[in-house]
């Protein structure tokens, strides 16, 4: 356990170099990240000015969907996703076959092979939009809805987590998936609403077959003490259950690795 | 770089072109597939409607407006800076260079050879727009309707001449990403993309009027939308075809500057 521990901060200090070597990029995607923030807001903002509330969602519990939003936003796209487009790369030149050399579990090595030390703007902006919103309510969140939210988020996480270990097993067998990045990055767009926003078949689809649901949504209203216990629990054992069942896909896919270099 | 030369060569740029699309259609679909941004708008906006009319818009209304959002989206979009970009980045341009030809015809044409193949994509969705919302939200103005296709003619022009300087600018600047993520965000906000123009905030709302924005993609969606009289057709169209003619101007000068400095890396 120590030795993937280790493993991780060195991949962690090895892309943090390769990031700083482009300083004028870093104050850049700073002022981008923000830029982004504004225009994730806007059309929230112009809703409010208009309206009290949407599908039982006031202001400042639509700021906090927005706000795990930008969070799991960051994490996708400051590890999750550049990862990705390594290993699919590698897996096309045929490079992967040195990770299954290494003496360590192939899927911990792809999983952060490489990190956008900028995104790290994008988590702060949403921890900051969260603490906006609770001066709005007036009132900070008890500490056992913050343990749970966090819970939730973690949660959220796995779920997101595991679909893109899908994503990446399927590309042992078809090589060209690099645009899937684009396509799961699309979808997860609509986890800016809060679900209740969408009815009928949406709700559904976002809810249990793409469950951007649960990586925003849910996280938001167990912060705001709305979120029952049994909604909570089933949604953490899906996200185990996916965890295994992307482990076990993944498993497979390896097995049915066969090297594009020799 | 006679015209004649140039007339008899389009034919064949355009087979080229029809060729490179149907080659290249899976990115294509990918590409038309994760313009989602006007379908997560409507998401919301929808939603909102359905409790009640939002300033002026209906249920109906947003879905007409966004999906028309996306209809003009799939036909005038272009990525013709990152081409552009990419080929003075690896050397590429130096053989486009060679050629008894202006870059800005061979992308153009190449370009021009996508749009069948979009206009399949574009259609199903103006279907869903016809069945969804109804004739309802919609124009019936026999101006109106006569006028969109040019609407989006100049529109595709003008989205055309800016991303090609944008790409152009690849001459001066080595990082034209950050470049096109600012210009994404600013088409965003101030083309009706995000928002339905009239439904921003005063200051940004004036902002949109003055900028070129609005004339690439709010114009023939307007067009589609709402009920104009005469003098607001011809205003928009022929502020279309002022940003039209500036933009090339534009386009061409960056790219008459750039040229000169070309040292044409990899050879």
């Amino acid at each position: 356990m120590t030795r993937y521990f280790k493993l991780l901060l060195v991949q962690l200090r090895v892309s943090a170099a390769a990031g700083m070597a482009y300083r004028a990029d870093f104050l850049l995607e700073g002022v981008m990240a923000l830029a982004w923030m504004g225009l994730t807001l806007l059309p929230i903002k112009v809703l409010f000015d208009g309206r009290g509330s949407v599908a039982g969602w006031d202001e400042p519990s639509a700021y906090l969907v927005i706000a795990f939003f930008m969070a799991v936003r960051a994490v996708m796209e400051g590890v999750v996703s550049p990862s990705f487009v390594d290993l699919v790369e590698r897996i096309r030149s045929g490079a992967f076959d040195y990770v299954l050399l290494k003496p360590v579990d192939a899927q911990a090595i792809v999983s952060a092979s490489r990190f956008e030390p900028w995104k790290t703007f994008d988590l702060l902006g949403g921890i900051a939009l969260a603490i906006y919103a609770f001066t709005l309510r007036g009132a900070p969140p008890a500490v056992a809805d913050l343990a749970l939210a966090l819970l939730m988020f973690v949660a959220g996480l796995f779920a997101m987590y595991s679909l893109w270990i899908l994503c990446a097993a399927a590309s042992f067998w078809v090589v060209r998936l690099d645009n899937l990045t684009y396509l799961l990055g699309a979808i997860f767009d609509t986890a800016r609403w809060p679900v209740q926003v969408f009815r009928g078949i949406w709700r559904f689809v976002f809810t249990f077959v793409i469950p951007v649901a649960v990586m925003t949504t849910y996280p938001a209203m167990a912060l705001l003490g709305r979120l029952g216990m049994r909604t909570a629990l089933v949604t953490i054992g899906g996200a185990i259950l996916l965890l295994v069942f992307s482990r076990l896909v993944w498993r497979a896919a390896i097995r049915s690795y066969t090297s594009a270099s020799s | 770089m006679s015209l004649s030369r140039t007339l008899r060569a389009l034919p064949t740029l355009l087979r080229v072109g029809v060729a490179e699309t149907v080659a290249y259609r899976a990115e294509f679909l990918v590409w038309i597939l994760t313009t989602t941004l006007p379908l997560v708008m409507l998401g919301l906006w929808s939603s909102v409607a359905a409790e009640a009319p939002f300033r002026g818009y209906t249920s109906a209304g947003f879905t007409a407006y966004y999906l028309s959002t996306l209809i003009v989206r799939n036909l005038t979009g272009s990525w013709v800076a990152w081409q552009v970009s990419e080929e003075i980045r690896l050397g590429a341009m130096s053989m486009r260079l060679l050629r008894p030809l202006h870059p800005y015809v061979a992308f153009a044409s190449s370009h021009v050879a996508a749009i069948p193949f979009r206009t399949v994509v574009a259609l199903p969705i103006a279907v869903i727009l016809l069945v969804s919302s109804g004739a309802s939200a919609l124009t019936t103005e026999p101006l109106q309707l006569a006028m969109i296709i040019p609407s989006l003619i100049l529109a595709w022009v003008i989205t055309f001449n800016v991303m090609f300087m944008l790409g152009a600018i690849g001459f001066f600047v080595t990082k034209t990403m950050a470049l096109l993520n600012l210009y994404f965000g600013m088409f965003s906000l101030f083309s009706g993309y995000l928002l339905p123009i009239d439904l921003l905030p005063w200051v940004l709302r004036k902002a949109a009027e003055v900028m070129p924005f609005r004339f690439m993609l709010s114009s023939p969606v307007e067009l589609m939308t709402i009920p104009l009289d005469a003098a607001d057709v011809a205003t928009i169209l022929f502020g279309q075809l002022a940003w039209a003619i500036v933009t090339l101007l534009l386009a061409l000068w960056v790219w008459n500057r750039g040229i000169k400095r070309f040292e044409a890396v990899g050879g």
